[in-house]
């Protein structure tokens, strides 16, 4: 199962190889990290997506992360009521008869073409892991050459 | 000041006596400092022997061990004696020289990232880049290392900021937001855990290390003898309850007493108080303890629930809860008929050995030992089997007294340890149990026992094998043994050309002798003992199985 992460640390060099060691350790894979500084630039928030096998050791990661000296809070959202986007930049295949098309689908989506040059497209979107997910099927008829995302980010509501 | 006499005059703030260690390149600035600097070194012959010993020291006293090396190798050499103070949560604070600040990441000479290869086995660790961050780092390092669950935490200093000049600013106290450690019991957790206990009809306590680092021995006595429930100790927790008394049962697990064993399999209620329920206790964790629900006392919230299904946990300090405990417990269960089922496995399945014809037996020797000394020294062990016999045979009155390598299982840290111990306990007589095979791991040290006159004595019993290991190859191998026939120096020259004494002992009127001569000796002493070869460590349960599982191969 997808567990959603988040954990308040120290803002210091070091913090996240420790965070990132403790997953390493038991093979575990981090699916999306996504770090930045908070309103105190003391600490930082990170978002950490991780595919658990067994929940036992999921437990144990937590409290290990918990236990870790630079670690202020940890909080699991996979069972807590929170709101979630991510932002995604993608290069589609492009030709100008396309656009049409591509704005119908923009109607159902946050998302926008934010550059065009020769036969690509470049398309900025935002949205929760559901909407990404059917927005990428999608995009991917007109054909997908590049991918990148930011990874998850949680707030509780 | 500069860095490097800033370190030292932080150290002195401390509290620390002694510092173990060995100089080289990066960490010249401190050597020179420590020069005219009043405080304690000494000088090693092996980083890994500094480690060793910081522990040994930490141990035995319940202060914070401090050892000292240079960058790369130096560091890298003190890898697993840190890790061996990680597993057994002793605290440690180990300094180390980088290279300059500016070279970092270069692969400069004697270059290792010191800090990423020491963040598995640190509770905490240091990179200090600003010389005015030095005095804080360090108190902070200490406090770390000796509050809640204690651990080793390592500081690395590189050389320019050793070099750089700052006021000697000593935080007196330390606060870290992220790191707070809880050691009062939760209230109503304490009253559930008193109704469960006073409804129990076979209770067991299981005490273990975190009983002597809360020093909550008298009141875990207390508890005991109030609810008169057996206590096991893990072999951590041996001499954090007398094994004279009534109640004792011994250590549990793999090379536990079958009465510990028996009794832990039968209970219907443990009251586990610092301890972990790793594996070498457990055995087959799902046929451990089925008829059991759990109190599970620990200051490290990690340890809880995560082996054994736990109906009340209770993090915090044990000194405090099992008073608090005690304070709340108003009917005492009625175990009187559990004990005699305990005092019946205690006789049907004592421990035992076969005292052959001619052939010395370490269990003998143990024997004589505890006649000698009554419990009123500290006995210090290599691993293996000589560890394990000296668990079974020695009987642990007093923390503090059994230092040992217990979760890392580390040859060679028992000499090193034992002249740590015998540094910071002076008045005590230390002795290491040694084998033949583990003793070789840290010889070196004999020179630093010597030319520092600490007065240890060390007893190998030489069977000429690596013998837990042949042990496992006799038992589950078909006694092909690979590589455990082992050859040793003649210890009694190696000793004195040291300049220390060596003695060699071959039959069984000259042990105590032997022991009590060595005794007498101002000096560090080896007595070697030529013990049975295929002596094994009884009872045992093979891994893998239910810890009432066990053979003997005494039938």
């Amino acid at each position: 199962m997808r567990h959603t992460i988040s954990v308040l640390v120290e803002n210091k060099f070091g913090v996240l190889a420790r965070i990132a060691g403790l997953f390493s350790a038991r093979g575990y894979n981090i699916a999306s990290l996504a770090v930045s500084e908070t309103l105190d630039p003391t600490i930082s928030y990170m978002t950490i997506v991780v595919e658990a096998q067994d929940e036992k050791i999921l437990e144990q990661i937590k409290k290990q992360l918990n236990k870790l000296i630079d670690v202020i809070t940890v909080t699991d959202f996979t069972k807590k009521e929170h709101i979630d986007r991510e932002l995604v930049l993608t290069k589609i295949n492009y030709s100008p008869k396309d656009k049409e098309k591509l704005e119908s689908i923009f109607l159902k989506y946050v998302g926008k073409i934010i550059h065009c040059k020769d036969d690509i497209a470049i398309i900025e979107a935002v949205g929760n892991h559901v909407q990404i997910k059917s927005l990428l099927e999608e995009l991917d008829k007109f054909g997908i050459k590049e991918l990148i995302r930011t990874g998850k980010l949680v707030i509780s509501n | 000041m500069k860095g490097a006499q800033i370190l030292l005059a932080s150290l002195k703030k401390a509290g620390v006596e002694v510092i173990f260690g060995y100089p080289g390149g990066q960490v010249l600035p401190i050597f020179d400092a420590l020069y005219d600097f009043n405080i304690k070194f000494i000088l090693m012959r092996h980083e890994q022997g500094a480690a060793h010993a910081a522990d040994g020291y930490a141990r035995a006293t319940g202060k914070v061990g401090v050892c000292l090396a240079t960058s790369g190798p130096g560091a890298t050499n003190l890898v697993t004696g840190i890790a061996n103070a990680y597993m057994d949560s002793i605290p440690m604070v180990a300094i180390t020289g980088q290279v300059g600040t500016h070279l970092i990441g270069n692969d400069a000479f004697q270059e290792a990232d010191v800090t990423g290869i020491t963040r598995p086995i640190t509770k905490h660790n240091f990179l200090v880049k600003d010389v005015k961050d030095l005095a804080r780092t360090i108190a902070e390092a200490f406090y770390i290392a000796s509050s809640g669950r204690p651990g080793p935490v390592l500081i690395d200093i590189p050389v320019d900021v050793q070099r750089a000049e700052a006021d000697f600013i000593w935080p007196e106290d330390i606060k870290i937001r992220s790191y707070q450690p809880t050691y009062f019991g939760h209230p109503g957790q304490i009253k559930k855990a008193a109704k469960l206990i006073s409804l129990a009809k076979k209770p067991i306590i299981y005490a273990g290390g975190g009983v002597i680092t809360s020093g909550a021995h008298f009141v875990l006595r207390e508890l005991a003898e109030r609810i008169q429930a057996p206590v096991t100790t893990t072999f951590m927790g041996l001499g954090c309850f007398p094994s004279t008394n009534k109640l004792y049962l011994g250590m549990l697990g793999m090379h536990g007493t079958a009465y510990a064993n028996h009794a832990t399999m039968e209970a219907d209620l443990i009251i586990a108080v610092g301890a972990r329920f790793d594996d070498r206790v457990t055995g087959r964790l799902d046929h451990f303890a089925p008829y059991a629900k759990v109190i599970h006392i620990d200051i490290d919230p990690s340890s809880i629930s995560k082996n054994v299904k736990v109906e009340i946990p209770i993090v915090g300090d044990a000194k405090n809860i099992i008073g608090e405990l005690l304070e709340e417990i108003k009917k005492v269960p009625d175990t009187s008929l559990w004990l005699k089922t305990v005092d019946a496995w205690k006789k049907k399945h004592p421990l035992t050995y076969k005292s052959s014809g001619k052939l010395l037996k370490p269990q003998y020797i143990l024997e004589q030992l505890w006649g000698l000394t009554k419990g009123d020294a500290i006995i210090c062990t290599e691993v293996g089997q000589s560890q394990m016999w000296a668990c079974q045979w020695y009987k642990h009155l007093n923390p503090r007294t059994w230092i040992s390598s217990g979760g890392l299982g580390t040859m060679g840290f028992g000499f090193p340890a034992a002249m740590g111990a015998k540094l910071g306990v002076p008045e005590k007589e230390v002795f290491n149990i040694a084998g033949d095979g583990s003793i070789q791991m840290n010889i070196q040290e004999l020179a630093t026992c010597v030319a520092n006159k600490i007065n240890v004595k060390v007893l190998i019993f030489n069977n000429g094998y690596l013998g837990m290991v042949r042990q496992w190859q006799e038992l589950f191998y078909k006694k092909r043994y690979s590589y455990t026939p082992i050859t040793s120096p003649d210890f009694v020259k190696l000793a004195e050309s040291y300049g220390a004494v060596g003695m060699r002992v071959t039959k069984k009127e000259q042990v105590k002798k032997a022991i009590q001569k060595a005794m007498k000796i101002n000096n560090t002493v080896f007595v070697e003992f030529i013990i049975e070869p295929e002596e094994n460590v009884w009872p045992m349960v093979p891994a893998g199985h239910a810890i009432n599982n066990m053979i003997d191969g005494l039938a």
